[in-house]
């Protein structure tokens, strides 16, 4: 395992897509050294800021409060990383594969795009968690996003496939323009949940506050809920799926209202 | 002062072929000879042309901005071009930004652009824009058949006082040329009239009861000559893009009456059959007309494989392409001007319509005989954007490669097209004129895409080497009014382009007759839309006749 530890406590941003598996694989300890990172306007060697320590391998850890380091595991295909602290925007952006573990708390734009993998986050996440960048035509398109605490606005927004599994409050906006995908709120969300969504899954464990264009089609039990909770059990999140049953909810009508919100209801059998 | 020896020159305007001789500069122009001190430039084992001319491209103006707003997400892949001594920040992406987009055509050897459709009203910030692109000189049409105060004067039945009213625009933008884009339908889309398009060019415009697109081209096209304009009416025809719409075109071309027309990206009107599963190439129809009609000069608008970025006053036909492909649309109504839609496309090899529409380009270059008439152009960035231009010039040198990318595409397409068959190449001395000499000569530009005494002294120097995309790429020089402003494929220093604008006559006393018709049809007052040339420094003028 390679171990880097920030040493210099930032205050201007530092941008680090070096800091992933894939760019650290087959480089000695001094090449990595000699890796370039941005701070602010300027060109930095990676050895300005941390301090190398361990065996190069796919396997690297994080020390430090790196929440003003961005874009850690940007495009990320395979490996693991810790982080040991919190964590900068933009972590795991466009990542395909591979595991980033996050023991603090993640900025904005966390899996931004993603398109496989895995990232935890025991602490909170901040907004556009999943989402797309401006412009784009989908956020998040595979792979898995688990937050244990706190999310911020816009979780998910155009999200096209994946899933995204929340302990905590989610923001305002959760899910909004979604295109597929899954998102499960075991604490409910802020304003306008699923606003604008055209297809996907949003399923909430708490009553949440619903557009009028969310539209009441039954109450009923998934099949695939059995096999989505052994799932989301893997990843910590227990999602019920007996003694109860789910409000269905067809939207965004004002779209395609393609979409569905399902709303557990412990009372109903 | 600047003497380039040993070089091959190919100035195709002064019938030069590979002629190794020297070329002299002095004061930014081309002289005879030079006292035999000062600076030389030793260019033996290279070829020597003038400085590319786009004859059609869109690199500034209300749609274009509109475009690179539009579409952000095309930044990040995008080349970033980083702020230096000689160099402003920029991207090079399909829509550069406007001083990458001076960085980049220089870099490739090009000098002179056209901006092919600019909306009157947005005139004044064009200007502000091209000022703002630097390296190359520059020119732009002003879109006016679907101008309802034109249209209401021929409606009206008074042409002698529409020509007046085209003349004032021209000299109220301080415009160079005259662009009509799909003429009447705009207006019809615009209202969201019956039809919403025009329908046939002989059916009058819906909201008109006497005006067709046949009267609103033939009345442009006739004006432009009576006015004497050194570029004649820049003419997107109706239906483009259409399957069949060859028909149009070549009615639209019998509808000029010999009058002269510059027929813009023909290949998106050149296509057969009647519906998208017979969509194949008409090429050889407007081809044999064209090769027949002195009358009229075309650039190709060549598409290439990959992404674009389709931009177009022809709003209907955009709305279209948003509904036919899901993806992202923005629309511009210009007030009582035009339109204008934007809408994101990808050309893949795989789809029937995009790969016929790659062979219809080349092989309109490559069926039209005379190269003067026929300017080389993506419709930047609509086929492709203008940065891949060498790619073209290769297909057109290389025989072996146009097979290799022909035989990529699947054989059912195939048969849709006649590009296989055709075995011609092109030689330098034709690329010297589809790239500089000819639209120079169809823009009516005197000082550009010559090497003879007087000409503007922009050339390039290109190494000889077999791979065409290759050795156009990638110059060993290029000269901007005399300064070497590229060298070794370094960016050497940035130059600011001049603007041209043409100055035709018109009868002054139209003008007390305007200010009440603007005042009914602009949110803009009559007093401020002129723009007085002081206003612009640095602006060339052209007289017209």
């Amino acid at each position: 395992m390679l171990t880097l530890t920030l040493q210099v406590p930032l205050t201007v941003p530092l941008e680090a897509e070096v800091l992933s598996p894939d760019r650290l694989i087959g480089l000695t300890i001094p090449q990595i050294q000699q890796l370039p990172l941005r701070h602010g306007n300027r060109t930095v060697h990676l050895s300005d800021y941390f301090t190398v320590e361990g065996e190069p391998g796919d396997t690297l850890a994080l020390h430090g409060d790196l929440s003003r380091v961005k874009w850690i595991g940007q495009g990320m295909t395979q490996g693991t990383m810790q982080i040991h602290g919190s964590a900068g925007m933009h972590l795991g952006s466009g990542m395909s594969g591979g595991t980033i573990t996050v023991q603090g708390n993640a900025a904005d734009w966390t899996g931004a795009e993603m398109s496989g993998g895995l990232i935890r986050v025991a602490g909170n996440a901040g907004h556009r968690l999943g989402a797309a960048y401006t412009g784009s035509p989908a956020g998040m398109r595979g792979g898995t996003i688990v937050v244990h605490g706190t999310t911020g606005d816009e979780t998910g927004w155009q999200m096209q496939r994946g899933t995204i599994l929340l302990n905590g409050t989610a923001g305002d906006f959760t899910g909004a323009r979604m295109k597929g995908g899954t998102i499960v709120l075991t604490s409910g969300a802020g304003k306008r949940t699923g606003a604008g969504m055209e297809r996907g899954t949003l399923i909430s464990l708490t009553t949440v506050k619903r557009l009028p264009t969310f539209l009441y089609a039954c109450a009923y039990l998934p099949q695939f809920l059995g096999l989505y909770a052994r799932f989301c059990t893997t990843h910590g999140v227990h999602l019920p799926h007996r003694a109860g049953q789910y409000r269905r909810y067809a939207g965004d009508a004002a779209v395609s209202g393609k979409g569905e919100l399902l709303i557990w209801e412990p009372e109903l059998v | 002062m600047i003497r380039i020896t040993g070089g091959k020159v190919f100035d195709p305007a002064n019938n030069l072929h590979g002629v190794i001789r020297d070329v002299c500069i002095q004061n930014g122009k081309i002289v005879d000879d030079l006292p035999s001190r000062g600076r030389t430039l030793d260019a033996t084992g290279l070829v020597i042309f003038p400085g590319g001319v786009d004859a059609h491209t869109h690199v500034a103006g209300s749609s274009l901005n509109f475009a690179r707003g539009l579409l952000p997400e095309h930044l990040r892949n995008a080349h970033p071009i980083i702020r230096d001594q000689i160099c402003r920040a920029g991207w090079k992406s399909l829509t550069p930004t406007t001083f990458a987009t001076g960085y980049v055509y220089a870099g490739m050897g090009w000098t002179t652009v056209n901006e092919a459709a600019v909306a009157a009203l947005s005139a004044r910030h064009t200007h502000e824009e091209l000022r703002d692109t630097p390296m190359v000189d520059k020119t732009f049409c002003i879109l006016m058949a679907n101008n309802e105060i034109l249209l209401d004067l021929l409606q009206a039945g008074e042409p002698e006082r529409a020509r007046h009213l085209l003349a004032w625009y021209i000299r109220a933008t301080q415009a160079y040329g005259v662009k009509a884009v799909n003429p009447g339908g705009v207006v019809a889309w615009k209202a969201g009239r019956a039809g919403k398009d025009a329908q046939t060019l002989h059916q009058p415009v819906p909201g008109y009861h006497r005006v067709t697109p046949g009267h609103i081209v033939a009345a442009l096209a006739r004006f432009c000559d009576e006015l004497h304009l050194p570029h004649p009416v820049h003419l997107h025809c109706n239906d483009l893009g259409a399957p069949g719409n060859v028909a149009t075109t070549l009615e639209t071309i019998r509808l000029l009456e010999g009058h002269r027309a510059h027929l813009a990206h023909l290949q998106f009107h050149a296509y057969g059959g009647s519906d998208w599963e017979s969509f194949c190439s008409g090429s050889t129809r407007i081809a044999e007309v064209f090769n027949a009609s002195p009358n009229l000069t075309a650039d190709v608008g060549l598409v290439l494989f990959g992404p674009a970025v389709t931009i177009s006053a022809d709003s209907p036909w955009q709305h279209l392409l948003h509904q036919l492909t899901g993806k992202k649309w923005g629309n511009i109504d210009v007030e009582n001007e035009t339109g204008c839609g934007i809408v994101p496309y990808v050309y893949k090899e795989k789809n029937l319509v995009n790969a016929v529409q790659w062979a219809v380009g080349l092989e309109l270059l490559l069926l039209i005989d005379d190269p003067w008439r026929i300017a080389l152009t993506t419709d930047h960035p609509n086929g492709a954007p203008f940065w891949r231009y060498p790619e073209i010039i290769r297909l057109l040198m290389d025989r072996d490669f146009r097979q290799e990318q022909i035989a990529r595409i699947p054989d059912p397409i195939r048969r849709r097209m006649i590009l296989p068959d055709l075995d011609r190449v092109y030689t330098l001395s034709e690329i010297a004129i589809i790239q500089s000499a000819g639209p120079a000569r169809i823009l009516g530009l005197k000082q550009k895409g010559h090497l003879g005494r007087g000409a503007d002294a922009d050339l390039v120097l290109y190494e000889e080497e077999p791979d065409a995309q290759r050795m156009f790429a990638y110059p060993r020089y290029v000269l901007k009014g005399g300064e070497i402003v590229l060298e070794e494929g370094e960016l050497r220093r940035s130059v600011d382009g001049q603007t041209t604008a043409s100055r035709p006559q018109y009868d002054v006393g139209i003008e007390k007759e305007l200010a009440p018709r603007f005042s009914r049809r602009y949110a803009m007052a009559w007093e401020n839309y002129p723009i007085v040339s002081d206003q612009l420094p640095g602006l060339q003028i052209q007289d017209c006749g």
